[in-house]
């Protein structure tokens, strides 16, 4: 562009002149606006500046003196608008563009990575499973160029000991297995794909049907019969009743590896994580939206109760979109950075109960209870798009494991993570005139 | 912003204590210039007083985000785009909310199009106390016919206050519709690598803003947003391309963490707000709920990642809900609880036999509450006391749930339990049982123990209610 050499150090030098305080003629006007006075708008140290360089040299300029982090930024505009202002507004255009590289660093801190879980075991290992599942090993946020993702996202299909209450778009896939256990884990790992299956045991809670922990262990082993992915066991949420039904699952269970559901600070996790070590299973370490908890219980865990490393896989608490996913994803956000950043508390895979979209009412209700919303449109179409968002959204802050319910949204969320993750080929699309799409 | 600490601000600032911003310090109002909680102009005497306006303005340039904000549209509906100091909402927050352009085109009939705009214009969700509403119109030419998108771009105007995104990549169709809605400020869409002369001068002639388009090339696209500041251009958008799917779209997703991350390390030359197209979609899926699904798809991991600004076609209810919550989820200040109105809500037709539950006015107790009983069908009044939005056990440790505040907020919403209802009696969050006995004292009411989960809620009515003591 020019043969005249200027020396950074020159720049600097010059550079250093202009520095807003010392700028003479400058006065302020109004809210921002600098005026600089002196000859034909061009203040005369910018002119000194930028010497007899042609215009574009004095871009290149400008553009290593902000580098520098002096604020040339408007002065520089202001006087180059100012140099035409003579004749009004004519429009100031470049002969060619000015030529850039675009650089960006990884991202330092990032220097640990996340464990890596193992759930299920195959006839090498003791089990009856035909696949094993691991999760974690990243050593950067999901799917960023700063790390190798080891392991994509998996999908684990709730499974209930009984007829539960769903919304109805849920309803209808599940109405011919709703009685049977076994046949319903079998529907989502055949016709809908899923990963993995969780059976949750509801029917033990004493309000409910009070299910002896004895009897539901024999569900737990009809759904081990049925399929041979790796399983989750799922508790009622009865803080008194769960640690005996997941002993009695665990025991049963021995040898497959599953992944126990859960442990969390307001019921005895010592009897829950003493289940998991004694038969090798991993343990779900599930607190509220609160990563002080999070990180005590995995301590104690790990410290407690000996809960390995390599055992321990995290549930923060999912609240759907709209009803606190902000907290939700930020949570998970900073519990997967901390790890990312060296707190060996929060170096744990995560999970996600990504069936509580459903308990949003755009997903389930017919139509919105408040007169002055908008028509919300068919709920079929609004309840799948609400998992899978909900889900989404926690992936982007690290989680790992998503226990969804809704054929769709399984089907979606694993296109898009996948898609995010790297494993899907699609053909190549021109885009540079997609104004034009017809739609 | 170029400070860390209120101390950095603080030395640019008066120093007299004198109280007319409201703070009692200037240190204060330093700390909430570091938050970004008040403007500098909020400062009078900074604004005022010529001797400080050297340093007011050091320190403007100090208190800059370091992600330009552009501003696009006139009057109450303009929206301003950019502006981020930070790439992880919870080490400060986002600002301005990701705008959310929908399309028309100038070949639609003029009763569609009409019909059209009015849908997206009338939109809304009420939400927390407000109603979500979509931004923008964008118009794209289809016909690359001047006069057409003239006409479409006069429409619009004549039908809505929307700030408008003008698309085309013929700078003669842009010139036609700026020349009908220069003063509306509208945003150009777009130049790229064969157009930018033309449009550079369009866009200093008309003074609007300019989005830079050089898909899926980085070096290309700072190049054009350098070249565009060099020539006194601010209002800068960047379009690296949003490929809809394949191994293309986890390019464009990394394209967009690079660019921001970029920016707010400091690279001047790339830190203006992004724009992306989730409307690709539609290139790649013909029917409409797969590509309006794929399209929220998109639209969503750029609401979580740095889209600043979208063009999306679905305007279906079901494209259109999660889009809104999901801005409006990444968006929230994660710095200010979130809270619901105090007072006295029912939930179905409750009478003078259906019960009174309390909870705290933190929104997500709230509406968790309020859906776990809707739900089930559950007739019954709530009573959201304000604590302040903090969640029930935490609210009864810290003393934001008291017996005073229930009936504070009882006497507020001029619910008088007796008079209305037949039984005399509250029902407490389990995580708020050591209050009973208080609030027996201070209500005169009989107090029972509710679950302390309230998806446990419907099945504990069962069994406690009614009560049985009168
Ligand atoms: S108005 Fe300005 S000078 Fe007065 S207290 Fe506030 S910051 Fe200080």
């Amino acid at each position: 562009m020019t043969n005249k050499n200027i020396k950074l150090s020159e720049i600097s030098d010059i550079f250093k002149k202009l520095d807003v305080e010392e700028l003479e003629g400058v006065t302020i006007e109004g809210d921002i606006e600098l005026d600089i006075s002196g000859g034909g708008g061009l203040n005369p140290a910018l002119a000194y500046a930028l010497g007899h360089e042609a215009a574009q040299v004095s871009l290149h300029v400008a553009n290593i003196a902000r580098m520098l982090g002096y604020p040339v930024d408007q002065l520089f505009a202001t006087s180059m608008g100012a140099v035409p202002a003579a004749e009004t507004t004519r429009p100031n255009v470049l002969d060619e563009l000015i030529p850039s590289k675009f650089e960006v660093s990884k991202v330092a801190e990032w220097n640990n990575s996340i464990e890596e879980v193992t759930l299920g075991a195959t006839s090498a290992d003791g089990g009856s499973r035909k696949n094993t599942i691991t999760l974690g090993g990243e050593n950067a946020l999901p799917y960023h160029f700063d790390g190798e993702m080891p392991h994509r996202n998996y999908v684990t299909m709730d499974v209930f000991d009984m007829p539960i209450g769903m919304a109805k778009s849920v309803k209808e896939n599940y109405e011919d297995v709703i009685n049977d256990p076994a046949d319903w884990a079998k529907k989502v790992v055949n016709d809908f794909n899923a990963d993995m299956v969780t059976i949750h045991l509801i029917s033990t809670d004493p309000l409910i049907n009070d299910t002896p922990a004895r009897e539901a262990a024999k569900v737990v082993e009809d759904v081990l019969q049925a399929v041979d992915v790796p399983i989750v066991i799922g508790g009622s949420g009865n803080p008194q009743k769960d640690p005996e039904v997941l002993e009695k699952a665990a025991e049963v269970a021995e040898g497959e590896r599953v992944l126990l559901a859960s442990a969390s600070l307001n019921l005895d996790y010592e009897r829950v994580a003493k289940a998991a070590t004694d038969y090798g299973h991993a343990v779900l370490s599930w607190t509220q939206l609160e990563i002080n908890a999070q990180k005590e219980l995995n301590r104690k865990l790990m410290k407690q109760c000996g809960v390995p490393r390599d055992s321990i896989v995290m549930d923060p608490t999912t609240a759907a979109l709209g009803y606190g996913l902000d907290y939700a994803y930020t949570n998970m956000e900073r519990i997967r950075l901390a790890g990312l950043m060296g707190d060996d508390e929060l170096t744990f895979p995560m999970s996600s109960g990504t069936t509580n979209a459903w308990g949003a009412r755009e997903s389930w209700m017919k139509e919105s209870p408040m007169n002055e919303d908008s028509n919300w449109g068919p709920r079929e179409y609004r309840g799948p798009i609400w998992e899978i968002i909900t889900g989404l959204t926690l992936s982007l802050a690290g989680n790992d494991l998503f226990m969804m319910m809704h054929p769709t949204s399984v089907e979606v969320l694993k296109e898009i993570t996948q898609t995010l993750f790297g494993s899907v080929e699609t053909e190549s699309l021109d885009i540079t005139n997609w104004i034009g799409t017809e739609v | 912003m170029k400070l860390n600490s209120p101390l950095e601000a603080y030395k640019y600032l008066p120093g007299t204590n004198c109280g007319e911003c409201g703070e009692t310090t200037c240190m204060a109002f330093a700390s909430h210039l570091i938050d970004r909680s008040y403007k500098l102009t909020d400062c009078k005497p900074m604004v005022k007083v010529n001797k400080y306006s050297k340093k007011f303005d050091v320190l403007k340039q100090l208190l800059a985000p370091e992600i330009h904000e552009v501003e696009i549209g006139v009057g109450e509906r303009a929206v301003k785009i950019g502006g981020d100091d930070v790439l992880f909402r919870h080490k400060l927050t986002f600002f301005n909310k990701t705008a959310l352009a929908y399309d028309v085109w100038d070949t639609m009939d003029e009763k569609d199009l009409v019909e059209r705009i009015k849908k997206i214009d009338d939109f809304k969700k009420f939400y927390v106390g407000e109603f979500l509403t979509l931004d923008m119109i964008a118009v794209r030419s289809t016909s690359n016919d001047p006069e057409k998108f003239a006409a479409t771009v006069k429409k619009v105007i004549d039908t809505t206050d929307m700030p408008m995104v003008l698309c085309s990549f013929n700078p003669a169709v842009l010139r036609a519709g700026l020349d009908e809605a220069a003063d509306k400020k509208p945003l150009i869409y777009a130049a790229n690598q064969d157009n930018w002369q033309e449009v550079a001068e369009l866009v200093q002639e008309y003074d609007v803003a300019v989005t830079v388009f050089a898909p899926n090339d980085l070096d290309l696209l700072k190049s054009l947003a350098g070249t565009f500041s060099g020539m006194g251009i601010k209002d800068i958008v960047l379009d690296p391309g949003t490929f809809p799917t394949g191994k293309e779209l986890k390019t464009t997703f990394n394209n967009f963490l690079k660019i921001r991350r970029a920016g707010i390390n400091g690279d001047h030359d790339i830190a203006f707000p992004i724009m992306t197209v989730p409307m690709t979609a539609w290139m790649v899926y013909d029917d409409d709920v797969s590509a309006s699904y794929w399209e929220t798809v998109i639209a969503s991991i750029f609401s979580v990642r740095y889209g600043d600004i979208m063009i999306l076609h679905s305007i279906e209810p079901y494209a259109l809900l999660p889009q809104l919550h999901i801005r409006d989820t990444i968006y929230t200040d994660p710095r200010t609880p979130v809270t619901v109105d105090p007072g006295v809500m029912e939930v179905g037709s409750p009478d003078a036999n259906s019960p009174v539950i309390v909870t705290t006015n933190f929104a997500l107790t709230y509406y968790t509450v309020e859906s776990d009983l809707a739900s089930s069908k559950v007739d019954c009044y709530i009573l959201v006391v304000d604590t302040e939005g903090i969640g029930v056990e935490a609210a009864v440790a810290g003393g934001q749930l008291t017996a005073e505040k229930i009936k504070r907020d009882f006497e507020a919403a001029e619910f008088d339990l007796k008079t209305r209802t037949n039984y005399n009696t509250v029902i407490l969050p389990g995580l708020a049982a050591r209050l009973q006995g208080d609030v027996e004292d201070v209500l005169g009411a009989n107090v029972l123990i509710g679950s302390a989960d309230s998806g446990r809620l419907p099945g504990w009515l069962e069994t406690n209610w009614p009560p049985t003591k009168k």
